[in-house]
Parts: structure tokens; sequence; C-alpha cells
């Protein structure tokens, strides 16, 4: 029965979004001038390209994230069974633990965690 | 099947709705039927939570200022919310000039389309759950991480600085305190034992987890409150708004009724996790029972579920709101500081904390 309440979900937002959307496009008054649709700025036009490469601390965090987001992964199926398999499975973790951590601190050491 | 309804146990008359469909009509009708009624039900839920947090967010800010807060339309402002939505769908939705209109299209319905499949994962009260998969905690966690890719896309298509710079910095908060909100809910899946959400609280029937589970408990239910107050883009951590440097962030460019959407999905995001920790932390719809009070216990059952459950939400709520309203907002690398240099290494001692509990048996009342 899940699986059919997750495409009801699914339809009923669109729905809710759209049916918004489509709604007050025909209440909504509509007026023109030339500024309109300009991107925000403080009163002037915008200077330059919007769509640039951004800065490299953003692109560490996010490596840094994915494995930290994989291994997040691997420990929720074992928090599920770690009370059955005992001892092994609370060693195996430690090793793991152990390590994710050596990254953690050698992304640390090379001051990838830092934001400029 | 007779008409059974009470407050205590949905099961009865969910199932009574669901064999008089039956009986009345095609199975496939009866199905479909189900759907409608479920699906107008979340509808009028969602918008009425959505709504009405906006109306409490604002009288809370107003109680912590000393100010009145709304009061004009209708009585104690309560009319308020509502107005202003009929507001925002009467005003014009402005496109624009070479943004990138597909994705700036997309982006409302994925931060809403993603709140609301999270929403549909909370057990709201015996019976009344709408998706109870045993990956409960799982998907609830990997829907709401969705979330961000809405942000993303509705920061990097608008062509507007300040949309791409509040982008980026919620992208990197949002994704890095993910981390510390999976680790404190590992904790109490390792106590729990499971990750559905209906067997999380039955398993504290006896004592909620938070004080079934000792200290690592406690310090996961610390750790997710700062984790999920930051993932919800809320203050203090709320950088990617900051009115005074990035005019609006991420939204900075969206007008209207679409606006109103990226505000609505950011109130309901609040109640998820608000809903999430009440249920994992704070034992959901169960009543606070403590072994060996059997008169205690008998007087809590006679209050009903439901209002466990929205008691302890609110609870949440308001302690979220009290954080926003009264400490000052960090700075970027304070906050990814605070994350990846604290929060993270601590929650995964804590799960090994955690886990050398259970395995010894040490929790408290199993």
């Amino acid at each position: 029965m899940s699986g059919e309440f997750l495409i009801l979900f699914f339809i009923v937002a669109v729905v809710l979004v759209g049916g918004a959307i489509i709604f007050s496009n025909y209440v909504a008054p509509t007026s023109e001038n030339p500024q309109k649709h300009d991107p925000y700025e403080c009163g002037i036009p915008t200077k330059g390209l919007t769509w640039l490469q951004f800065n490299v601390g953003y692109y560490l965090f996010a490596i840094i994230f994915l494995v930290f987001d994989v291994e997040t992964v691997f420990v929720f199926p074992w928090s599920v069974v770690m009370k059955d398999l005992g001892m092994s499975a609370f060693i195996e973790i430690v090793i793991f633990f152990f390590v994710l951590v050596l990254g953690l601190l050698y992304a640390w050491k090379k001051k990838a965690l830092i934001w400029e | 099947m007779p008409f059974t309804f009470s407050f205590y146990d949905f099961t009865g008359f969910t199932q009574w709705i669901d064999v008089t469909l039956r009986g009345a009509c095609s199975p496939f009708w009866a199905v479909l039927w189900e759907m409608v009624i479920v699906g107008v039900l979340f509808l009028a839920f969602y918008a009425v939570v959505g709504l009405y947090l906006v109306y409490a967010e604002r009288k809370v800010c107003a109680f912590i200022q000393n100010r009145v807060g709304p009061n004009r339309v209708g009585p104690y402002g309560f009319f308020q919310t509502i107005a202003d939505l009929i507001k925002l769908l009467m005003k014009e939705i402005i496109s624009i000039r070479e943004a990138d209109k597909l994705l700036f299209n997309l982006a409302p319905f994925i931060v809403i389309i993603t709140s609301f499949l999270a929403l549909a994962a909370i057990p709201f009260a015996k019976g009344l759950h709408p998706i109870d998969l045993n990956i409960g905690v799982f998907y609830v966690m990997a829907i709401s991480s969705m979330g961000v890719v809405g942000i993303l896309l509705a920061g990097w298509s608008s062509n507007s600085k300040y949309s791409l710079l509040g982008a980026m910095r919620s992208g990197a908060q949002i994704i890095s305190y993910e981390l510390s909100v999976g680790m404190s809910l590992i904790a109490i899946c390792v106590l729990a034992g499971s990750m559905q959400l209906s067997t999380i609280v039955e398993g504290q029937r006896d004592l909620w987890f938070i004080f079934k589970g000792h200290f690592p408990a406690v310090t996961a239910f610390i750790i997710y409150m700062i984790a999920a107050t930051a993932e919800t883009n809320r203050g203090p951590f709320d950088l990617a708004e900051a009115e005074s440097e990035l005019a609006a962030g991420f939204h900075t460019e969206y007008s209207g009724i679409k606006f109103a959407f990226f505000f609505l999905a950011e109130y309901m995001n609040m109640f998820i996790v608000a809903s999430l920790a009440a249920t994992i932390f704070w034992g959901g719809w169960m009543p606070l029972h403590i072994p060996g009070l059997e008169s205690f216990n008998h007087v809590m059952d006679f209050i009903p579920p439901v209002i466990w459950y929205v008691g302890k939400t609110v609870v949440i709520i308001l302690i979220m709101m009290w954080f926003k309203w009264t400490f000052p907002r960090l700075r970027i690398d304070q906050l990814l500081n605070l994350e990846w240099k604290f929060l993270l290494p601590i929650s995964l001692v804590n799960i090994l904390i955690m886990a050398f509990i259970v395995l010894m048996g040490w929790q408290i009342g199993l």
C-alpha cells in the first residue's frame, strides 16, 4: 500500500504547486516596464556574468561531504543489526570509524575545512 | 463491520472506512476514493500547519521582542497569514530576463514535493501513519536531503548574484549539517534496533529513548536539535537569507505565489524535523511512562496519543523559534567549523558509546 501512497503524495504536491501557479496567473494583474525583468541589484545594472565558476572551498566541502554521506549509508544498516551481531560488529565499526576519522584529520590538517 | 472511533487507536476507524468503501463499490474505485480522501486531508493539513506556523512564529517573535505582533485581521490577528496568502496569490509572478526558465520554474516544485513526501512518513497516532516503511528514518533523511537540490536550482537559475551566493552558502550548510542529523539518528537506531518509525515508537512504550539511552541519547538529541535547526536554514544559522547582506538569499528573484512556496516549505521542513525529533527521542504519540509507577502510567494513558504527538512537536517548534529570536547569526566559517570540527567528531564518538551501551545491555528499562 505504501508504494501507492508515495505516488499519491507526489501527485498531490505537484497539483498543489501547479494549481496555485496557474490560478495566480489568471487572477494576478500584469504591467510592463523595461526594468522589471532585470535581476535584483541596488538600482544599477548588474555587472558581468553570474554563471561563473564558484570558489574552490565549496568544492572541497562537497567532496568531504560525499565521503561521509556514503559512510552514513553504510552505518544505517549496521545500526539495525548491531544488537544481533554483537561484539564483532562493534569492533568492525570502530575500525571503520578510525579510518574515516583519519581522513577527516588529513583534510583538517590540509586546511580543507576553512571557508574563504 | 460496525462503526468504531476512538482517540486512542485509529486502526479501527481507518479499517471501517476501508471496509465500507470496498462494500459500496469495486476495489479499484474503493482504492481511488481512499486516495482522494487521504490526498485532500493531507493537502488541508499541510496548508493549515504551514500558515499557522508562520502566524505562530510572528507571535512568538513579537512576544520575545516585547511587541504585540499581528493583531488586525480577525481576533488576535488570527487570519493574518490567510490574508497574506490571498495577497500573494493576487501578485504578479515576475519572470527574470536571462534566467534559466525551466530550472527557475522547477525549483518550487522540488522543495514542496520533498517536504510533502517527508511529511507522509511521520506517525501521527496509532493507525494514523500513511507510509510506514521499514526504512522510515532513512527515507525521511533521504527525501529531506533532496530539498537542497531545489534550493541550489533556485539560486543558480535566477541569474542574480545574491541568489547564487545565498544558494551556495545554503548548500554548503545543509549538506554539512545533514551528516550530524544522520549520525544522531543512527545513535537512536542502534538503541532501537530498527529504522521503522512505528517500531521505534512501540519501543518507547516503557520509557522514551532520550531517557533510556543514558547520556549518549541526550547528546544525540542536543546534536540533532542544533543540526536540524541549521538544516532547515533557520536562525541563528539563517545565513542563506541573511537579509542584511544578501537581500533574501536564494529566493531573491521569486515573487508572488512562487515565493510563498519557498516560505511554506521552510516552515513545513521545520515541522517535519520537529516531528521527527518528537518521534525518535520523545516517543512520538507514546504517553510518558515510567517503569514501576503503574498508577502514573495509567493516568498518562488517558491523554490521547494525538495530543501527546502534537504537544511534543509544538514544544520542539517553540524551542526552535526561541533559538531564532535570541541568538545572533553566525558567520559562514564559524558555522562550518562548528559542524566539521565539533559536531561531527562528537557524533561519531557518540555512536560508538551508544553501541557499547547497547552491547553491554546497560540501557534503562529493556
